[in-house]
């Protein structure tokens, strides 16, 4: 039973990780129209300039600087913007899709970066023993965990209010505005490229917050951690729970996140040893198509506004 | 050694100018860019494979120094049928109810779904594991002064040059490759004049998922064959048709084979480690400098 409830507050750790970097790209997509395919990259940059600014005295890579927690992770954020920065300025003033394009090409970079810069990542060897925040003051694991799953519902629900203040701000009002319709929203005097870099910066932080605070409590990060699949999850969390609505994304990912690992302990349990790597493979596939019967069957998700699905690409005839 | 990376390159570039065809093809036909169309050649690679492997037991030989013979040629023809048929499937599927549903913007979303769904499945099909078309090791033999190479690897070169001749003259010598370029043209005004929409658009992912199949065969034959291959082509890719000018069949081609010798020249000065991020250095100042591409038309 303990073992049971300890599991599923592990779970919930994860998905409310999930649930910060959902709520990071729903700014993105779902309010903004941006397609940011390269998730796992920001995230990546959060997790490892986490691991660097907070980590104790290593000597194999950089990290001694003992930065505090909160610190810590603003910083992180910081970074992660700063990426965010350098591909939304050559791509943002361009057609939609060159973002996603763009932002593919600096999520493999970074996969890269973190593979082949011992000195500052740790490479495939991964970056270990990541400082927790208050270690050592519990008494047991799952208290700990119990700890750590409050803090990040605090998280949430901080990320979740600034969100909602901001989506309903006149600032929130000029993005949807531009995601309408960009040309309408210019002749007002609005500079959609402006506006949009921030929402594309600002989203990009938040997924990057998720980052650093994954690898604060899992204190082991390695390059196998931030593959595409993991863009594709937030995404399947995103269009699930519904774009353009902060509560659904929330949702969305602790549903897909459950899918997941339920799906993922089912493959244990019924594959045998030699096929786990196909037993993978099939939940990318089940996840994928449930994604595309949500794209197709109910393009709204569950939360969706309907609002947020108007294209602005231009039409094929059919 | 600046030769012999030039000629590497030159190989690679023969893979990515096939599959940027279809990319730019399908972007400008659909008005999408297709994050799927990666997977569309690990398929044409996988299912070649498969083809190969049935044909084994007949007694053909290799062709003179080739490691391979008419059954790999004839599961060429068959994987190239096979993978335009994966492509219409899936634009039945996943993209025609999208465009449908004016939902123009899922699209890319639905897309890079389904690049991910199709290189698990291969996984599921065929394993993780790396295939290879031939376990015979080639010796490359010395070509021009500093540069070797495989017969393997120059019949790449060749066949896909002579596939870009053909393709040429299809789209300027036949009534449909005509229909193919006004679509992508302006296809209001191609629709009123009675282009059928519908067939070009079939066609499009008959001529794009052939030359798919056909690069990543070449990429099998020359690299090896990996569930990964098409997504880690991706980029490259994409570089290769914005460079080129996206709807630009020729700045496509041309594309192709400057990324391809940049990424391999590469190696001469960064750790070949970075030779994956080449291509999106180079795509980031195309972007930067002249969105259009070298071939494409300023819009």
């Amino acid at each position: 039973m303990i073992g049971l409830f300890s599991y599923l507050v592990f779970f919930l750790i994860i998905a409310s990780v999930f649930a910060i970097v959902c709520l990071g790209l729903n700014l993105q997509w779902g309010y903004t129209g941006l397609f940011n395919i390269g998730v796992a990259g920001f995230f990546a940059v959060g997790a490892y300039s986490y691991a660097i600014l907070a980590g104790p005295h290593h000597a194999a890579r950089l990290g001694s600087f003992g930065v505090p927690f909160l610190p810590a992770l603003a910083l992180s954020m910081v970074a992660a913007g700063l990426a965010a920065l350098l591909v939304g300025f050559p791509t943002l003033r361009l057609r939609d899709d060159y973002l996603a394009i763009a932002t593919i090409g600096i999520a493999s970079s970074i996969q890269l970066v973190a593979t082949n810069e011992r000195w500052l990542t740790g490479g495939t060897q991964g970056a270990r023993n990541i400082v927790q925040p208050l270690a050592g003051a519990f008494s047991s694991p799952l208290r700990y965990n119990l700890f750590f799953l409050a803090m990040m519902v605090a998280f949430v629900a901080v990320v979740y209010l600034a969100l909602e203040r901001m989506v309903n701000s006149p600032w929130g009002r000029v993005l949807m505005a531009i995601r309408e319709d960009e040309t309408a929203a210019s002749s007002l005097g609005k500079n959609a490229f402006a506006y949009r870099l921030q929402s594309f910066v600002i989203g990009s932080m938040i997924i990057g917050l998720g980052g650093a605070l994954y690898a604060s409590f899992i204190t082991f990060i390695s390059p196998e951690d931030f593959l595409p699949v993991l863009t594709f999850q937030v995404w399947a969390m995103l269009i699930v729970g519904g774009s353009g609505n902060n509560r659904g994304a929330i949702i969305g990912a602790v549903l897909i996140w459950g899918l997941w690992t339920g799906s993922g302990s089912l493959a244990q349990m019924v594959l045998p040893a030699d096929l786990q790597v196909k037993g993978g493979a099939i939940q990318i596939v089940l996840i994928g198509l449930v994604l595309m019967v949500v794209l197709i069957f109910r393009p709204r998700g569950l939360f969706g506004s309907r609002k947020a699905l108007i294209g602005h690409g231009a039409t094929v005839p059919e | 050694m600046l030769a012999q990376l030039l000629a590497n390159g030159i190989i690679l570039g023969a893979t990515l100018a096939l599959g940027a065809i279809g990319l730019t093809l399908t972007y400008n036909v659909l008005n999408f860019a297709n994050f799927a169309h990666g997977s569309l050649l690990s398929w044409g690679a996988y299912l070649a494979f498969a083809f190969a492997l049935a044909f084994a037991g007949s007694t053909a030989t290799g062709f003179g120094p080739l490691s391979f013979g008419w059954p790999l040629l004839f599961a060429l023809i068959l994987s190239a049928t096979l993978t335009s048929v994966l492509a219409i499937v899936v634009d039945f599927l996943v993209f025609r109810p999208l465009r449908r549903s004016n939902v123009q913007v899922a699209l890319v979303i639905a897309s890079f779904g389904a690049s991910l769904m199709l290189r698990n499945l291969i996984i599921v099909i065929w394993g993780p594991e790396p295939k290879y078309y031939t376990s015979d090791i080639q010796i490359q033999q010395a070509i021009l002064p500093g540069v070797r190479a495989t017969p393997d690897q120059m019949f790449v070169v060749v066949l896909a040059l002579v596939l870009v001749v053909v393709l040429h003259l299809f789209l300027t010598r036949t009534r449909l490759g005509k229909a193919m370029r006004a679509i992508a043209d302006n296809p209001v005004l191609a629709e009123v004049s009675g282009v059928n929409v519908r067939n070009v658009i079939y066609w499009t992912w008959v001529v794009g998922g052939s030359l798919a199949a056909a690069g990543g065969v070449f990429y099998g034959l020359t690299v090896q064959i990996l569930p990964e291959m098409g997504f880690n082509l991706l980029l490259p890719l994409f570089a290769a048709a914005i460079l080129g000018g996206i709807g630009s069949i020729y700045g496509a081609v041309l594309g192709g084979f400057v990324i391809g010798i940049a990424s391999d020249l590469s190696v001469a000065v960064i750790s070949p480690g970075y030779k994956p991020a080449v291509a999106f250095i180079i795509m980031i100042l195309v972007l930067l400098l002249r969105p259009s591409g070298i071939l494409g038309e300023k819009k």
